[in-house]
């Protein structure tokens, strides 16, 4: 348990030093939300779908989360390079805790990030309609935050270096980003992209955050909640298994 | 302590280690030395579970390392030829990280950081990033974490690289100390031929993944009809000088360098 502790606190303190880095994650959901949230939302509100800001404000969240959690994840590629991987990997610590300590962590990171932009879009005029779900929009955000670090997480245990990492960023993270639901409503697509939004892990995620803070869902909550749950722990999962398989 | 028997490590069609058969008794020091590229670092991460071996049988106190991971670890204590600090985090926070995984009881912890740190003139700067301290006093921290949690088994690979002798000699001071007082066996690589004479009970060179020799440094030298280990070495291993390609490892510390704009 103190391990995890600390393998955790590590992640946080790395975290609240880095002012930096905090900033930068920021600005992409900021651009996003003011650029986007503006500008499509009047063609938006003639579409008849209401306030755009409502609308891309949790999928802003999403975003947020899933970028942060990712690179939590994917940072691992850092300690490998800077040799600090080896410290914790000849420690008589089974592998699975420290990919937990490290995953929770990075979570908790991504969930923070997630908190502080939900902060901003009620600062742009985003207002969350049931405050008694909020614990809900909580618990989502978690998920997708425990998912993709995990995801992340798998990924750097199969790289050595950050050559893959553009690749991954741009067939996997991206995609997984654009076909969520986050800027767009899942309804009336293409079927293919009905295909390719329904696959998407962070389908559940925004969905779930969007029927919590506006009351609009797609999915609807319980099944949202049970996909995360059931996909995220296949990625723990996985995360772990390829973690314990790292050799230096 | 450790018992090595006809270890062999490939990459793909590299072999890194070739057939190797070594022991060390407990509370030896025992030197392993060899040119750039020899197989030394690839045998000591087979022997701390960094790496599994292609064949042969390795044992640390009777342990198997591929196998029996967690009792292993517990074993030995390592100083990696490369860096392995945090270096966003203080001196005084590598050392407790380190404590914790090791599961040293907090108050020991506490008493034996200070005794470490102190030893190696760090205690001042406990408080400060390690990303503000010299490459000698981040070696000095790495050696300083490695002895934290009083392993039977010390590795020190390349341990005084970089380093100035006044604290060559502190380190080596002490590592004899610790093998006079409390019997903790050591295997160490140096390209250093005088501090592996000064120190090490018995040598053993290794060249192109074989072991080329075994034996004190005065068997070698008689072996060889050399005058110092450095001629006995060189009589052993030759004298061209070995090829070593950049890793993508060092290209990408040479980027992150450049990208964070900081001078060695």
């Amino acid at each position: 348990m103190s391990v995890i502790y600390i393998l955790w606190l590590r992640q946080i303190k790395r975290y609240v030093r880095s002012r930096p880095r905090i900033i930068a994650a920021l600005g992409q959901p900021l651009l996003f939300l003011l650029a986007l949230g503006f500008g499509f939302g009047p063609i938006f509100q003639r579409a008849g779908q209401g306030n755009y800001i409502q609308f891309l404000a949790p999928g802003v969240i999403g975003m947020t989360i899933l970028f942060t959690a990712i690179f939590s994840g994917i940072e691992l590629i850092w300690d490998r390079q800077f040799g600090f991987l080896k410290e914790t990997l000849v420690a008589p610590v089974p592998r699975t805790v420290i990919m937990i300590g490290r995953t929770l962590g990075g979570a908790t990171v991504a969930l923070i990030q997630g908190l502080i932009v939900i902060l901003i879009c009620l600062a742009a005029g985003f207002r969350v309609t049931s405050f008694a779900l909020l614990p809900w929009a909580i618990l989502f955000m978690i998920l997708i935050a425990v998912m993709f670090t995990a995801l992340g997480t798998a990924i750097a245990s199969v790289l050595s270096d950050f050559q893959g990492f553009q690749l991954v960023m741009n067939f996997l993270v991206m995609p997984i980003f654009f076909l969520s639901g986050a800027l767009f409503p899942l309804t009336n697509l293409p079927r293919l992209l009905d295909l390719a939004t329904t696959i998407d892990p962070l389908s559940y995620g925004v969905d779930g955050l969007r029927a919590a803070l506006v009351g609009i869902a797609h999915f609807g909550m319980p099944l949202d909640t049970l996909v995360l749950c059931v996909i995220g722990a296949g990625l723990l999962g996985a995360g772990g298994y390829l973690f314990s398989r790292i050799q230096l | 302590m450790i018992k090595v028997t006809n270890l062999v490590k490939k990459y793909g069609d590299f072999t890194a280690v070739n057939d190797i058969s070594f022991d060390v008794d407990e509370g030896e020091i025992f030197a392993f030395l060899g040119p750039n590229g020899a197989g030394k670092t690839t045998t000591i991460k087979i022997l701390t579970t960094l790496l599994k071996p292609t064949s042969g049988h390795v044992e640390l106190d009777g342990l198997n390392p591929a196998v029996q991971h967690n009792e292993a670890r517990k074993r030995f204590g390592i100083v990696f030829q490369d860096p392995s600090l945090d270096e966003e985090l203080t001196a005084y926070e590598n050392m407790d990280f380190h404590g914790v995984l090791y599961k040293v009881p907090a108050k020991l912890r506490a008493d034996r950081i200070e005794h470490l740190l102190t030893l190696f003139e760090l205690w001042d700067r406990r408080n400060d990033p390690v990303k503000q301290f010299s490459g000698g006093m981040k070696r000095r921290l790495e050696i300083a974490r490695g002895l934290l949690h009083t392993p039977r088994i010390v590795f020190l690979d390349e341990p005084t690289l970089g380093l100035d002798p006044q604290t060559r000699n502190q380190l080596w001071t002490h590592v004899r100390k610790l093998n006079d007082e409390e019997r903790v066996t050591v295997f160490m690589t140096t390209h250093y031929m005088e501090e592996a004479e000064r120190v090490a009970h018995r040598i053993a060179i290794i060249d192109h993944g074989k072991i080329v020799a075994q034996g004190s440094a005065e068997q070698l030298k008689a072996q060889t009809g050399a005058e110092t280990l450095e001629q006995a070495f060189l009589a052993l291993t030759g004298s061209t000088i070995r090829q070593e390609e950049a890793t993508s490892l060092d290209q990408m510390r040479n980027m992150a360098r450049m990208f964070r704009g900081r001078r060695r």
